[in-house]
């Protein structure tokens, strides 16, 4: 069995240091290592973006990443986008327009959506459908998500 | 169910040079790995075979892209993001800015590599029928040093690529088109996103005078790999706009293509809407 590794990475702005399996994935490191749980894992196979986070600032499957690559990497989960016990704007506006039904694909969804808005502040409906499009709603239709992400886009803008 | 973990290893090669020492060692043993969005899926569904990956994603050497004068030359590591995100694609390789984002959603444009598309030799993968429609040529690196390969002849079968076991895919060279340009590209899935191809064509022609003076047209998921339609393009090069016989290359587009039923479309399903692509392609041309 091969040796653990040392993985060093920042994540939420806090450095960790684990013991891992060389082959461990992202994913695994921040659920069962870290206690991290807000992270799903949906398919496994990279559809459905429940386990998305930040890597060095890009949205990535975590489902998908082997942990060494994220070596020294910065990591933001869904955990990371509340400024302390205060709620982005974008998952106040996913409870006020019930954007969030059974939950599960909400953590990517939020992850996915915070890039959106950082990349592109006043993003069209199809701006959001194509930043989006690699995470998977069952419940909600994406109506009510649009409509947070639109109003989030909206209150960002107006800060 | 998942690999079982204890079954795989991974080493990180400090330098590509350290790479292709591991593997001229000990050829066969390693799985060069690089975004994972193709090995990490089958690692995860328990179907891939006990391994030690090679980590090729920090390898400085095989990043960037490269332009001069006649062509681009793109790092085995370039991103469907890098791609979509780089001007000079944009302007030269349309068609790959639209493979590019055919592919997965962002996630998995993020990090999956041209290579790595490439490489894993996946029939329906859509930046391939765009590199073969441009002409693309392949580096390929090994101890014994630098081997060039034409694009459209590195696909041998399903899966079985001309790659020896020490080899690794470095560099994808792109020829710069000149002239009065035409560019096509569609895939056809299931959905506008997250979808793998039913069928996808992707082509580039060259007219001069009127005339087809240069065609090429690539194809996926209709054959055991990414195939160039050379029937049809021999039924329409030099022929004139104002004419094209657009039956004639209907015809031979099937001598081109031997689609098979499958999870994602039957094989009459492939060859109908592959001829209609090329029919759709041909209005477009015909129009300039």
């Amino acid at each position: 069995m091969a040796d653990r590794i040392d993985l060093s990475l920042k994540i939420n702005g806090a450095d960790h240091h684990v013991s891992v399996h060389p082959f461990a994935r992202l994913l695994d490191v921040l659920r069962e290592d870290l206690r991290l749980t807000g992270t799903k894992e949906g398919c496994g196979e990279g559809e459905c973006g429940a386990c998305t986070v930040l890597l060095n600032g890009r949205v990535v499957n975590s489902c998908l990443v082997p942990a060494v690559q994220a070596q020294g990497a910065e990591v933001v989960t869904v955990e990371g986008l509340a400024e302390g016990e205060n709620l982005s704007s974008l998952q106040a506006a996913f409870l006020t327009h019930n954007g969030a039904q059974c939950g599960f694909c909400t953590p990517g969804m939020l992850v996915s959506a915070t890039d959106l808005i950082n990349r592109c502040p006043n993003p069209s409906d199809d701006e959001i459908r194509d930043g989006l499009a690699g995470n998977l709603c069952r419940c909600t239709g994406y109506a009510k998500i649009l409509d947070a992400v639109h109003s989030a886009a909206e209150r960002e803008a107006a800060r | 169910m998942r690999g079982f973990l204890p079954d795989f290893d991974v080493r990180v090669p400090a330098s590509l040079s350290e790479a292709l020492e591991l593997m001229a060692q000990a050829p066969g043993t390693f799985t060069p790995l690089a975004g994972g969005t193709d090995l990490m899926v089958v690692y995860n569904a328990g179907r891939l075979k006990p391994t030690c990956f090679l980590d090729l994603s920090g390898l400085a050497e095989l990043r960037g892209i490269e332009e001069d004068a006649t062509s681009l030359r793109f790092g085995a590591l370039t991103t469907f993001t890098d791609l979509r995100e780089c001007r000079a694609v944009h302007q030269h390789f349309p068609n790959l800015v639209k493979s590019a984002r055919a592919t997965g959603a962002l996630a998995i444009q993020n990090r999956g590599t041209l290579a790595g598309n490439i490489a894993n030799a996946s029939p329906a993968a859509d930046t391939p029928p765009s590199l073969l429609a441009y002409g693309a040529e392949l580096e390929l690196v090994s101890p014994r040093g630098l081997r060039r390969v034409a694009y459209d002849q590195f696909h041998q079968g399903y899966k079985r690529l001309d790659l020896a076991a020490d080899e690794l895919l470095a560099r994808i060279t792109v020829p710069k088109p000149s002239g009065r340009g035409f560019h096509y590209f569609r895939k056809v899935g299931t959905r506008q996103a997250q979808a793998i191809s039913k069928t996808c064509l992707a082509a580039y022609a060259r007219i001069e005078d009127g005339c087809v003076a240069e065609l090429r047209i690539g194809l996926g998921s209709v054959a055991p790999a990414p195939v160039r339609a050379r029937n049809a393009e021999a039924a329409l090069r030099g022929q004139p706009l104002a004419s094209l016989p657009v039956a004639a290359a209907r015809e031979a587009l099937l001598a081109d293509m031997s689609p098979i039923d499958d999870i994602r479309a039957t094989a009459q399903y492939r060859s109908v809407v592959t001829r209609n692509l090329l029919g759709q392609m041909l209005r477009e041309l015909a129009g300039l």
